[in-house]
C-alpha cells in the first residue's frame, strides 16, 4: 500500500480553495477572451470587458473573483492501493476547507441546518464525491459552487419516449428559465441516464470538463454543438442584458439508465466556473 | 443615456431613467440580503422599528468576501433579487429608492416600485473584485451577528450599475433579449 498523509490532504485542500477562488483555468481565460471577440450587443461587451477586468483585479490584488465563494464541491478520486495515514481522509479534507476559507480571506456561506440557518463559520462542511479506482494515487479536485446559479439547476425525470427532442426542450427551458439570475454567459453541465443522483452527479461533473472539449461520443458530441447554438439564439446574453454569447459551453455527460427511463439534469454554472485539482 | 447620480436622488431624476440606461452612482448605500430582508420583514409584520431609516435610501444585495488587511472590503458583487421579492413590496413602500442587484423581479416587486417611484439596477453578477474599488468606506450598521449578511453603510464612488426596471415598470431583461432573440 501506498502512504499519503492527512496533512498533505490538508494542505492541498486549502491551497485550492484559495486558487479555484482567485484564479480561473486556463481554459476558462481563453472561453472568455473568445466570448468578448464574438459579443456583437454593445451592452453585452460592456459586460463582458468588466468581467475580464474584474479577473485581473482578482488576480493581482487577491480579491476572490466573485464574492460568493460557494460551498465547496470536492470529487476524490482514490486509488485502492492507497493507505491515509495521521488521520482519515472525510476529516482531512473539512479541515482543508476550513482552513482554506480562513486564510483565504473567502466568504463563509455555509449554514448548519437548512432551515435554522446558522452559518458554520468555517464554510464547512463541503460536499464530498468519493470514488474508487484503480492505482495508487489520490486525486482531488475542488469546485467551489456559488448558489446563483445552482438555485437555476433543474432535472427532469423525462420518458423515454420524449426521447432526444425532449431532452433538448428540457436543457433550453433550464437555460432560459435560469436567463440573468444565473450570471451568464453560463457553462451548462448535463447529465443524462442513470438514475435520479446518479444524472445529477454527472451533471456537476460535466462542469469540471475542460470547455474547448466535446464529449467523446459523436451523437452527444453534435447534441452539444446544436445545444449551444440554440442557447446562444436565445438572447439573454452577458448578464441577461441581451446578446449572442449566453453560454461558454455546454457539457453533457451521460450513463446507462432503466428501460422506463431518460433522466436528464442541468447544472448551471456561471462564468465563475471554478475549479483546481491536485494529484497526491 | 450615460448618468452620473449622486445619492439621495430627486424623484424627478428617477422618472428620467430609463431601463437600458449605464449610471455611475455615488453617495451612501446600505448592503441587505437574504437574512437581514427576513428579519426586518419580521420586525414589520411585529410592528417593531427597523434597524436602519430606509426612506430614501439604495439597497445593494451584496454580502461581501471578508477584507484583506488595508482593504475597505472583499469582493462585493450582487446576488439575486429575487430572493429579495417577497420582503421588498413592504420596503419599497417605507420609502426605499433603488434597488441594486442581478436577475428578474417578482410582478409584485415592479407594481410596488411604479407605485413608489423606485428603480431597480443590475451590477455585473461576479465581478465582486472590480466592483470593491468603487467603495470607498464600509460600516456594519445593523444585525453584526448575521457575517456576510449584517446591514453594511457603503460609501461609493462611481459605482457601475444598468437601469434593469425603470419607474415605469420598463423591464430591460425582456426588451433586450427580445433584441437579440434568433429562435
Amino acid at each position: 500500500m501506498r502512504q499519503i498523509e492527512a496533512k498533505d490532504i490538508i494542505q492541498a485542500v486549502k491551497e485550492m480553495c484559495i486558487e479555484a477562488t482567485h484564479f480561473l483555468t486556463k481554459d476558462m481565460v481563453c472561453a472568455m477572451n473568445d466570448a468578448c471577440e464574438k459579443e456583437c450587443s454593445p451592452v453585452g461587451k460592456q459586460v463582458l470587458e468588466q468581467l475580464q477586468d474584474n479577473l485581473k483585479i482578482a488576480a493581482e490584488e487577491m480579491i476572490p473573483i466573485c464574492q460568493d465563494t460557494g460551498m465547496a464541491v470536492v470529487f476524490v478520486e482514490l486509488g485502492q492501493e492507497v493507505s491515509i495515514v495521521g488521520g482519515n481522509l472525510e476529516d482531512a479534507i473539512q479541515e482543508g476547507i476550513r482552513q482554506g476559507y480562513q486564510e483565504g480571506y473567502l466568504r463563509m456561506s455555509v449554514v448548519k441546518d437548512p432551515f435554522i440557518r446558522e452559518n458554520t463559520k468555517d464554510n464547512s462542511p463541503g460536499v464530498i464525491h468519493y470514488e474508487v479506482l484503480p492505482g495508487k494515487d489520490l486525486k482531488l479536485t475542488l469546485a467551489p459552487k456559488g448558489f446563483g446559479s445552482e438555485n437555476m439547476s433543474k432535472i427532469f425525470m423525462l420518458k423515454p419516449s420524449d426521447g432526444i427532442e425532449g431532452a433538448k426542450a428540457a436543457i433550453l427551458s433550464a437555460v432560459k428559465d435560469a436567463g440573468p439570475n444565473a450570471c451568464p454567459p453560463m457553462v451548462v453541465g448535463v447529465g443524462i441516464g442513470g438514475t435520479f443522483e446518479k444524472c445529477a452527479l454527472l451533471s456537476k461533473k460535466a462542469l469540471l470538463r475542460s470547455v474547448n472539449e466535446h464529449s467523446n461520443l459523436k451523437h452527444i458530441e453534435e447534441l452539444e454543438v446544436e445545444l449551444l447554438d440554440a442557447i446562444n439564439r436565445t438572447g439573454i446574453g452577458p448578464g441577461g442584458l441581451g446578446g449572442v454569447v449566453t453560454a461558454l459551453a455546454i457539457h453533457i455527460e451521460t450513463y446507462p439508465t432503466h428501460i422506463a427511463g431518460l433522466p436528464v439534469a442541468v447544472n448551471i454554472c456561471c462564468h465563475v466556473n471554478r475549479h483546481a485539482s491536485r494529484i497526491l | 443615456m450615460i448618468y452620473h447620480l449622486q445619492i439621495p436622488v430627486s424623484d424627478k431624476e428617477l422618472a428620467k431613467l430609463e431601463a437600458g440606461d449605464t449610471i455611475y452612482l455615488s453617495g451612501v448605500i446600505y448592503s441587505a440580503r437574504d437574512a437581514a430582508h427576513k428579519r426586518m420583514y419580521e420586525n414589520l409584520e411585529k410592528n417593531l422599528p427597523l434597524p436602519i431609516s430606509v426612506d430614501q435610501i439604495f439597497l445593494y444585495y451584496m454580502g461581501p468576501s471578508p477584507a484583506r488587511e488595508n482593504k475597505v472590503i472583499g469582493s462585493a458583487g450582487p446576488t439575486t433579487s429575487s430572493r429579495m421579492d417577497k420582503y421588498t413590496p413592504a420596503l419599497l413602500d417605507l420609502g426605499v429608492k433603488g434597488m441594486i442587484g442581478k436577475g428578474k423581479r417578482s410582478l409584485d416587486v415592479k407594481e410596488a416600485m411604479k407605485r413608489n417611484n423606485a428603480v431597480y439596477m443590475a451590477a455585473v453578477g461576479g465581478a465582486g473584485a472590480l466592483l470593491s474599488k468603487a467603495i470607498i468606506s464600509s460600516e456594519v450598521v445593523a444585525y453584526e451577528d448575521l457575517g456576510a449578511e449584517a446591514i453594511r453603510k457603503l460609501e461609493v464612488k462611481d459605482f457601475p450599475v444598468i437601469v434593469v426596471i425603470d419607474c415605469k415598470g420598463n423591464d430591460l431583461y425582456e426588451q433586450a433579449i427580445a433584441e437579440y432573440n434568433k429562435e
